[in-house]
């Protein structure tokens, strides 16, 4: 009974979601209509932009229904995208080397972490917060200056365009097809695989039990420190993925870079119907979280007169008025019972 | 049952106050003359003074963050970006909106004033989302931690307001012939005007009781709510004093790095002093200790030539290896392992510190 009304409650919030941006959305294509908003491939770009993004969203979303958080996924981006581009550039490591260590970076981060978390009973913030300062110092103690990407076959994965059978026509009526990145493909693949894991695997469930309710997920056989560092190893590839496919994106590294990421994948989760308390959340729902964060960013963008300061403000603006909206969804639940 | 207290006491402090020492054993090992201190036109110079100068913005901050610590057993970590925005708003009004001025267009009393009301509120804010809505104190500090300098930005709008007035930079500086610095004398002023608030009413009891246990304060007639909510207000008020003493320092309004990473500090000062993260009873001259520990390790590492980008990383380290020491499972682990032991204490902080390094 209970379970069905916290679901009932994230339903709400997603319903929300979805309606928000497609609201959205269309209030970008008719304002800008004439900056091609309504265009498919301004739609195909939101995914383009955010695919790094929407990865690293899908392990925090796993972290925070296990009640947990991760901040430190930002860092770990800026540190995978300078590593990468380190190795690449200055000590000739081939693009496949690049993919082994930005994988292991976030594999190390994870476990690292989750250890700390799951087996020290260390509050997951802290151990984030120092995870995030670790990584921002790793990354200027590998340099401090930028450094751009050259490498063939990065550069080859990172430019091949995938064309799709839409598109629109060019003003003397020639086809432009519209057309997406592999990292596209790459950041869709993980979201139907988390959906399936968090869906139908024991590990999955085990993760919404941990979040409900440690001492009945613990009673009813459950090993909780296993799964909690499980979904924290998880959450650090996802972060380590991520970041290498927002290095595809931006071919660089620098140490500014992915500065406050972490806000916006927990946003992204928060705004997508994951209930900060744990428990409750949709990998789903994360994705309509992306979406209406890149749709906020390229309505600015678009905009042109607004610094690029207000994403943020709105963004957070717009955590703000979710978080309390799940919190007023919990206690008024609280009060019916 | 009065001596027990009193070498409970001793005890809590024993432990911050050894890790100063030995930081300040190592500064003496890499930087001969440490402690000396010259006079050099009428001003007090040295490596010493300079830590405890620098370090009075951590000392007011850490002061906010025990109090929010022990009350809601989380931490605020948008004292930063509120160091940001008070700055913001103090040097937007003294210049009515120049980037650059030589003298103030408006009073500077209510710059000040308005400075630390806007602290304040975004104090309550924060205090309204974890006191009344119940949300975890870092999610909910998150927002302005995010937002935070974006809003200073915003007032500022998107320069660095400076304020070429030599009055402004007494907070930050000297106060008339005064051999010791401003800042000094304003952290110990805020420390001393807490600790009467917290001694001579029964808030500090209030704090520490709704700390461990919230719903019981709740039952016994606390309005634990409202104590949360205070203490993230006093919180906002301190980070903006720290604002304005950053601000003063170099008289403009940087919004992208007036407290930059401070937060991260005054948590690492917070548990230095022996105050256990999750909440409950605190020790405020602790926090202080941690403050100048933390400073004196800063000025270690940058005279080891270490760069400002890379701080964090040490730091980070550290932090680790504080809450390793301070969880209870770790604890209980050691415990089992070697039975209670005089030599206890060592033992850990060794096997800590080698599993800071693996992080």
């Amino acid at each position: 009974m209970k379970k069905r009304k916290s679901l009932n409650a994230s339903t709400y919030i997603l319903i929300i979601t979805i309606l928000l941006f497609f609201v959205m959305y269309a209030a970008g294509m008719i304002a800008f209509k004439d900056k091609g908003f309504a265009k498919p491939q301004m739609f195909l770009n939101l995914f383009i932009s955010n695919a790094g993004l929407l990865v690293i969203a899908m392990g925090e979303t796993i972290v925070m229904i296990t009640g947990g958080i991760d901040i430190s996924v930002g860092s770990v981006t800026a540190l995978v995208c300078m590593t990468a581009a380190n190795q690449m550039q200055n000590h000739g490591a081939s693009a496949w080397m690049a993919v082994v260590i930005s994988l292991a970076i976030g594999l190390a981060f994870g476990l690292v972490q989750g250890y700390l978390v799951a087996y020290l009973d260390i509050q997951p913030f802290i151990v984030t917060l120092a995870g995030m300062f670790f990584g921002r110092g790793m990354t200027s103690v590998i340099s401090t200056d930028m450094i751009s990407i050259k490498n063939e076959q990065f550069l080859s994965w990172a430019n091949h365009k995938i064309y799709l059978p839409i598109g629109t026509y060019s003003k003397r009526g020639k086809f432009l097809p519209a057309y997406i990145y592999p990292t596209v493909v790459i950041a869709l693949i993980v979201l139907v695989l988390i959906i399936l894991i968090m869906k139908y695997t024991k590990f999955g469930r085990s993760v919404y039990a941990i979040g409900g309710n440690v001492s009945s997920a613990m009673m009813m056989g459950l090993n909780v420190r296993k799964t909690k560092l499980k979904a924290y190893v998880l959450d650090g590839f996802l972060a380590g993925l991520g970041g290498f496919l927002f290095a595809l994106n931006s071919c660089s590294g620098f140490v500014e870079q992915a500065k406050g990421f972490e806000m916006d994948a927990i946003s992204s989760s928060v705004i997508g119907g994951t209930l900060l308390s744990g428990g409750v959340g949709l990998p789903f729902g994360t994705l309509f979280g992306v979406l209406i964060k890149g749709t906020i960013s390229s309505l600015i963008t678009t905009q042109g007169t607004l610094s690029s300061w207000w994403v943020r403000i709105t963004l957070s603006a717009l955590l703000c008025f979710f978080i309390v909206l799940q919190a007023i969804l919990i206690s008024m639940k609280k009060k019916k019972k | 049952m009065k001596k027990k207290l009193k070498r409970l006491t001793e005890m809590n402090l024993f432990m911050p106050v050894i890790c100063l020492l030995a930081v300040l054993l190592i500064n003496v090992i890499t930087t001969p003359g440490f402690f000396r201190i010259t006079m050099n036109q009428g001003v007090l110079y040295g490596y010493i003074i300079d830590v405890i100068n620098r370090a009075s913005e951590l000392v007011v901050l850490a002061v906010g963050m025990t109090l929010v610590t022990a009350a809601s057993g989380g931490q605020d970590i948008s004292v930063g970006a509120v160091m940001a925005v008070s700055a913001a708003i103090c040097c937007q009004i003294l210049s009515g909106g120049e980037a650059s001025v030589t003298s103030y267009q408006n009073s500077m009393i209510l710059a000040v004033i308005a400075a630390l009301a806007g602290a304040a509120l975004c104090g309550a804010f924060n205090g309204f989302l974890v006191a009344k809505l119940n949300i975890q104190p870092m999610v909910a500090t998150l927002i302005l931690f995010t937002a935070g300098r974006g809003i200073a930005q915003l007032i500022t709008k998107g320069q660095i307001t400076y304020v070429r007035v030599d009055s402004y930079k007494t907070l930050g500086g000297y106060l008339g012939k005064s051999p010791v610095p401003t800042p000094i004398f304003a952290a110990a002023l805020v420390l001393l005007v807490v600790w009467l608030i917290l001694h001579k009413t029964s808030l500090g009891l209030y704090i520490e009781s709704v700390g461990v246990n919230s719903t019981a304060s709740h039952l016994v007639g606390l309005n634990s709510t409202m104590i949360k909510f205070l203490t993230y207000v006093i919180c906002g008020l301190l980070a903006g004093v720290a604002g304005l003493i950053a601000s003063s320092r170099i008289y403009s309004a940087d919004a992208n790095n007036i407290g930059l990473n401070l937060e991260m500090d005054a948590i690492l000062a917070v548990a230095l002093g022996g105050n256990v993260l999750g909440g409950g009873k605190f020790s405020l001259m602790g926090s202080v200790i941690g403050a100048y520990t933390i400073q004196s390790l800063t000025t270690t590492l940058y005279a080891m030539n270490v760069s400002a980008d890379q701080l964090p990383v040490y730091k980070a380290i550290v932090v680790i290896v504080i809450v390793t020491l301070q969880s209870p499972v770790f604890r209980k682990k050691m415990k089992t392992l070697r039975g209670k032991g005089g030599g206890m204490r060592k033992s850990k902080e060794r096997a800590a510190v080698k599993g800071g390094n693996q992080v």
